[in-house]
């Protein structure tokens, strides 16, 4: 693989990570990660609509008029998130049930439309393609991490199946409330950001 | 034309609509039978959780889950206000959760402490058969917990007032605290209670701590440890679904229907 494939591919998973570093795309880091299950497939989901929004920004980057490119950008997420919805819809109609209304915002989710508007605007579809895979693999890692400690701690379980047998089945494992709620979705956040600016200190930020 | 024009702005602006608006279309166009099908079917497969006829999880194709459906369950549907069949009411397309919206086809409820806003005038209920007799009536119910509306089916036997089973297919309640409602072990202390007292009142009670067994504590269920609000919306969702405003009529014609054979 050439450097600026892979540069584009994996650099959002560490180097410059779309939540860790950039930021983007708590919202529904807080709201999915309560199940490995429904994480995962709101990553897919995710990666899928960036990839392919930025593709077809990409596409027609030439022709967009400046004046209403956010717009533009707006109106193309929005229709593969509407796809997207329906496709979950037909096919993993309880995965989608679950999910409810997190698919629909993916819409507002920053990471997509901040790679439309910082990358896809400037660059060949090809690459575009590639780096709205790269920054949804960027996404995907921190959401499953997150979801990993949540549900293994939350309820005793992962992607359903028990591990930790919790009291209220006649275990031992007393669960941890606090995991199932949103705020620990900011702890874990930010304890991974803490992990990765200690191992990477460039990324720290100036004074 | 220049890119900036804004004759060429306002002509790219309707291109883009246009072509995402085909695209969008388009997609729930082709998959809107098999969205429908996944509704039906997951009506289907709750009820039949619920008569205890499938157990969640267990693997089984669409086409199993019709079958056993329609061997099993007989569709019924009420008007609710004096509890006798419905007239002039297509079965095959009649959503409650649609009427209940419909101003045309509904009415404001009464106040109660379930918070459910407005009545449909008819409503789906559920006849489990056997040797073709009803050996069980499962009946919709809804109401407010902490977060959400709960959305569940009651199964009772064919004495209008045991429990036979109790599921709740949607709300957004707090994981591991009131999502608890999900949890089989709470499900399973349902079956054996009885929502009527000796007077007829509505009588079931989710309480705090822990309730006996149901042949000498028939009115009371275990509370939902740290989940105060949903364990009363569960009680208050049973109290009004069956008093006089909820299914006490339709009930009570069942209760003569059965006297009677």
């Amino acid at each position: 693989m050439d450097k600026q494939v892979k540069g584009v591919l994996f650099d959002p998973l560490f180097n410059n990570n779309p939540i860790a570093l950039q930021v983007l795309g708590i919202c529904s880091a807080l709201a999915v990660t309560t199940k490995m299950e429904t994480a995962l497939v709101m990553s897919i989901a995710l990666t899928v609509v960036t990839a392919f929004s930025s593709l077809t920004i990409s596409l027609i980057r030439n022709y967009i008029p400046n004046s209403i490119r956010i717009i533009v950008q707006l109106t193309v997420i929005a229709s593969l998130v509407i796809v997207t919805d329906q496709i979950l819809k037909a096919f993993v109609y309880d995965i989608s049930k679950s999910l409810s209304v997190c698919i629909g915002l993916i819409i507002t989710n920053c990471i997509v439309m901040g790679r439309a508007e910082a990358y896809a605007m400037a660059n060949k579809p090809g690459m575009s393609f590639l780096d709205g895979i790269g920054n949804g693999l960027g996404y995907s890692l921190i959401l499953l991490g997150v979801g990993f400690f949540r549900e293994l701690f939350g309820s005793g379980k992962l992607f359903g199946i028990e591990l930790l047998k919790t009291t209220t089945d006649g275990g031992w494992y007393y669960t941890n409330g606090l995991m199932v709620m949103a705020p620990s979705a900011f702890f874990l956040i930010g304890i991974m950001i803490w992990i990765l600016r200690t191992v990477k200190p460039e990324q720290m930020e100036k004074e | 034309m220049a890119r900036d024009s804004t004759g060429y702005t306002i002509g790219f602006a309707v291109v883009v609509c246009v072509v995402c608006g085909i695209g969008v279309a388009g997609a729930a166009v082709a998959l809107s039978e098999r969205q429908a099908e996944n509704k039906v079917l997951d009506q289907q497969k709750q009820v039949l959780y619920v008569a205890g006829l499938l157990q969640p999880g267990q693997a089984s194709k669409p086409e199993e889950v019709t079958a056993l459906f329609e061997k099993n369950i007989r569709r019924e549907v009420i008007d609710l206000k004096t509890g006798k069949p419905a007239q002039g009411v297509d079965m095959a397309t009649f959503d409650q959760r649609r009427a209940q919206k419909d101003p045309a086809t509904s009415t404001a409820a009464p106040d109660n402490a379930a918070k459910v806003f407005r009545l449909p005038n008819n409503a789906l209920v559920y006849h489990v058969l056997k040797d073709g007799k009803t050996d069980m009536l499962i009946l919709p119910i809804q109401g407010y917990g902490l977060w959400s509306v709960l959305y569940g089916y009651l199964a009772l036997a064919s004495d209008g007032n045991t429990v036979k089973g109790i599921t709740f297919y949607q709300h957004a309640e707090t994981p591991g605290l009131g999502g608890e409602v999900d949890n089989p072990k709470w499900k399973a202390l349902w079956p054996g209670r009885k929502i009527y007292n000796d007077n007829g009142q509505p009588a079931l009670a989710v309480i705090k701590g822990q309730a006996g067994p149901p042949e000498s504590d028939p009115y009371r269920i275990d509370g939902l440890s740290g989940a105060t609000i949903t364990s009363n919306g569960v009680t208050n969702t049973i109290k009004f679904w069956f008093s006089k405003d909820g299914f006490g009529p339709y009930l009570d014609q069942f209760r003569k229907s059965q006297g009677r054979s």
